[in-house]
């Protein structure tokens, strides 16, 4: 499972990846930011497409691990998270470093851009904004598809 | 009266985020003349209650997979309407 309601632990990523003929092992941690253009954030509320983001990240972890000598793991938290948290967690593991850190940038760019995951800001001001909804009117927003390239579709 | 319905297949939509909270439900079952595609469906969206508030193209996904608004439809299909990702 690539979602999850618990805290994140690494460790059990790390084990996840961890081979004897791994040389070097790259992670990357998302954590919740205490602000915002210029606006203080007191927590985040994720939430999710569940049965997608499951397909879609198998889908981003089995193009890394074909495209370099990767293993890869991947998992995001939903629900309420307050500042410091991680709530996203990628490492990726490989004989030699230039291809884990390779792997491990790709594998959290593909999730942004991909994977059906919202989250609602809670600001000190007592707004609450869906991130993304809000700078974009329609034009904005129309963007979006532009944004996933031709191979993401099938 | 000779009947002229064409062949109607129903799909499920979700909805999301931003999205569910201006249609004011997160899902709905439309039936649509064959044959139907992504496009068919979000311009049914618009006539609902607040579906003026979608944008030209949103992002779609059937099921599970991303598709552009020209994807045909088949029966039982599941459609997301997705808001833009805020993943990580």
């Amino acid at each position: 499972m690539y979602l999850t309601e618990a805290a994140l632990d690494l460790g059990e990523l790390l084990r996840a990846v961890q081979s004897p003929e791994h040389g070097g092992i790259a992670c990357f941690l998302g954590t919740v930011r205490n602000h915002h253009g210029g606006r203080e954030v007191l927590r985040l509320e994720y939430s999710a497409y569940g049965p997608m983001v499951e397909a879609e990240c198998a889908r981003i972890v089995a193009e890394a691990e074909a495209r370099w000598q990767v293993a890869v793991a991947l998992r995001h938290r939903i629900g309420r998270l307050e500042i410091g948290d991680a709530a996203v967690a990628v490492v990726a593991a490989s004989a030699h470093r230039d291809e884990a850190f390779v792997a491990c940038r790709h594998v959290i760019e593909e999730l942004k851009r991909r994977v059906p995951i919202w989250k609602r800001e809670v600001f000190a001001d007592g707004t609450v904004e869906w991130v993304g909804a809000g700078q974009s009117g329609a034009a904005g927003q129309g963007g979006s598809e532009a944004r996933i390239e031709a191979e993401s579709f099938r | 009266m000779p009947s002229t319905a064409a062949p109607v297949l129903t799909v499920r939509v979700l909805l999301f985020a931003s999205y569910a909270d201006a249609l004011g439900l997160d899902s709905v079952e439309l039936s649509l003349s064959t044959p139907a595609t992504v496009a068919d469906v979000l311009e049914r969206l618009r006539d609902l209650p607040g579906g003026d508030r979608l944008p030209p193209k949103p992002l779609c996904a059937l099921n599970l997979t991303h598709v552009r608004s020209d994807a045909p439809l088949s029966r039982g299909d599941e459609l997301a309407i997705l808001p833009p990702l805020a993943g990580g």
